[in-house]
């Protein structure tokens, strides 16, 4: 029972940080219909540039994380602009080769600034054990959920009522319409960028702080979006809330209850995969898209 | 230098080949082939024989990618299946190069096959997304699966992947023939006939009715199978048939080098296949060769230089890898922004510009 609950609260942590980096990953494509690989290294930005505020230069944590979240919103922005801009309407493998590039290159960038061997983090969140039914869980994995939930409740708030986040949800349902109702698409396009940066940034911080340290493996995280995203759907925030969650939890049964040397928590997101693709490929809460010639 | 298309027989019109300039181009590059081993030393050989095996791949990928239009980031994994079913085989079976690596294509066709089947109900950036989760299923395979045989068996001392595999000499031998001394030397030829075979075939392949059908699959599926495309039957084929190349790819690579680990075929290597058919031009055989060249020198070329300025510039040395890395990147960014349709297309620019000289407009 212990094991339980203990398995569950980090795999609901874990669930909720995936959660906030396929939320990015969801804002992008519902918006502009581009499948970013480069969600991973978003994070790990996110990470580097809160380690090189708050322990290079020695800011006052809370600064330092404003800081670093507002850089990665402009190297969003930055992206958009310059390298998915030129590709609009060319096929899809093209987009997806270009995120790809991408990521070496930040991956790149990052191993050049930082080095590749892990880096010791500031750790804001306390880490205390506490005691829940009798299972031992670290305050940071709670406050990281917490945390999750705050940033999910303040992104719903700015797309039901900010007049920013409407246009967003109207290009996102239809953008010819959009368009003649004099919604700028190219800000819009923007502002998912941005949007995606800082929750990729949120979870890269998360994650930080959890594992005490950053290194460049950090990155992978982007790859278990895949799966987070297809489960609850390409195109569904609540799905990326959902997916992120089941996943977060699988991986973390999977890993403990099945034996250890198998390595079960790696893979079984994407024998997951594989599964829901095959009964329902659309996912949870996505769109079943309907084709014409 | 001929102005333009002027088919006057149907064997001209079919033709791989139709014009003497190209004719004399394909007897220079196989004169260029056959003699260079004579004259590179072991660097170059090397080097020719990396760009050959990863040609191979190349255009086993662009088959489904480029012709087919089903995007795939495995194919490392296929490639993986291929040169540990070799490498099973010869080190446990001991059976010889010639024997093993057909069968080992066979099984990465098969495989491929199976992970293909998604294909039927997914398309575009789904099935990207379906092939991501085959190449980590395959990988996490090679690295546990020796834990699933011994707690099977209960037997702890059983082992058939290991950190690594060796393969041992002896299985190099073709027909009977043992390959002895200069390894680079010998495997020119193996890789190079191998190439040459592959590059027949698919360029035929696609005059034929399976890969007519396969383009078709490319440019609208729907419509495809409305004339008649048996859309599961020909995209279950395409992918056989690219990860039975990539097999086969995977199984030259195994021999030669004589030493396989998963970290060969991670999804990296896949990344860098699809780059390479990206740089080279989808749906084009040639291309995938210049893409597969570009790739394999550029991170060479950059290490020369590394060498040449550490002289002057030390610092050079220290950051080649991530140099090589945001190189590497770099291209594939700067390619789909300037050229999105690759090294082909520019050389096609080039030629079009000398043929309509001084009028080219």
């Amino acid at each position: 029972m212990e094991k339980l609950i203990q398995l569950s609260l980090s795999g609901i942590a874990n669930g909720a940080i995936y959660a906030l980096v396929a939320l990015g990953f969801v804002l992008i494509f519902k918006s502009s219909d581009v499948i970013n690989f480069a969600q991973g290294e978003l994070l790990m930005i996110g990470a580097y540039l809160t380690y090189m505020t708050v322990q290079q230069f020695g800011l006052f944590w809370p600064i330092g994380v404003v800081v670093a979240v507002i850089l990665a919103a402009v190297v969003g922005v930055l992206i958009q602009q310059l390298v998915l801009r030129p590709l609009i309407g060319e096929p899809a493998i093209s987009v997806i080769m270009v995120t790809i590039g991408l990521s070496s290159v930040l991956r790149a960038i990052v191993g050049a600034v930082w080095g590749i061997t892990p880096l010791p983090a500031p750790q804001f969140l306390p880490r205390d054990p506490i005691n829940i039914l009798g299972a031992t869980v670290g305050m940071d994995k709670l406050l990281a959920i917490g945390l999750a939930l705050l940033l999910f409740g303040i992104l719903t708030v700015f797309f039901r009522t900010s007049s920013e986040g409407i246009a967003m949800r109207a290009v996102a349902d239809d953008q010819q319409a959009a368009l003649s109702m004099g919604i700028s698409i190219k800000r819009v396009w923007a502002v998912a960028w941005a949007i995606a940066a800082v929750t990729a940034a949120a979870g890269g911080i998360l994650l930080m702080s959890i594992f005490g340290g950053v290194s460049g493996t950090i990155a992978h995280v982007g790859l278990l979006v895949f799966p987070v995203v297809i489960l609850g759907g390409l195109d569904s925030i609540p799905g990326a809330v959902v997916g992120g969650v089941i996943i977060g939890l699988l991986e973390a049964f999977a890993g403990g209850y099945l034996p250890p040397e198998l390595g079960m928590g790696q893979v079984t997101p994407f024998i997951v995969l594989v599964l829901i693709l095959l009964v329902r490929p659309y996912g949870l809460f996505g769109q079943k898209l309907i084709e014409r010639v | 230098m001929q102005s333009g298309t002027f088919h006057s027989t149907y064997a001209g019109d079919m033709a791989l080949r139709p014009y003497w300039p190209m004719r004399i181009r394909i007897i220079l590059i196989i004169a260029i082939l056959l003699l260079f081993p004579w004259f590179g030393n072991r660097y170059w050989l090397n080097l020719a024989n990396t760009i050959g095996i990863a040609a191979i791949g190349a255009i086993g990928l662009n088959v489904l990618v480029g012709f087919t239009g089903q995007i795939s980031i495995g194919h490392a994994g296929f490639m993986a299946v291929g040169a540990y079913t070799t490498g099973l085989l010869a080190a446990h079976a001991g059976l010889p190069m010639w024997i093993s690596i057909p069968i080992a294509c066979i099984v990465a066709a098969g495989i491929g096959a199976i992970f293909g089947m998604p294909s039927v109900r997914l398309k575009g950036l789904y099935l990207a997304i379906a092939t991501l989760a085959a190449q980590e299923i395959i990988i996490w395979f090679l690295t546990k699966g020796d834990k699933f045989v011994q707690m099977a068996t209960g037997d702890r001392r059983v082992v058939f992947f290991g950190e690594s595999l060796s393969i041992p000499p002896a299985a190099n031998s073709l027909f009977g023939f043992a390959l002895k001394g200069n390894n680079d030397f010998n495997f020119y030829w193996v890789i190079m006939t191998c190439l040459v075979l592959t590059v027949l075939f698919v360029s035929n392949l696609f005059r034929s009715r399976a890969g007519r059908a396969m383009v078709a699959i490319r440019d609208q599926d729907i419509a495809a199978q409305v004339i008649g495309v048996d859309l599961f039957k020909y995209k279950l084929l395409a992918f056989a048939t690219s990860s039975f190349i990539a097999g086969l790819a995977g199984a030259l690579m195994a021999h030669y080098r004589g030493i396989i680990s998963w970290e060969r075929f991670t999804i990296d290597v896949s990344i860098l296949y699809l780059s390479m058919i990206i740089i080279g031009g989808l749906g084009s055989v040639s291309g995938s060769i210049y893409g597969a060249a570009f790739m394999t020198i550029l991170p060479a070329l950059l290490s020369n230089v590394s060498r040449a300025a550490s002289g002057f510039m030390p610092a050079f040395a220290n950051y080649l890898p991530y140099i090589q890395q945001g190189a590497f990147g770099l291209a594939i960014v700067l390619f789909l922004i300037f050229e999105p349709e690759g090294i082909v297309k520019m050389w096609r620019n080039l030629k079009d510009y000398f043929r309509l000289w001084p009028f080219s407009y």
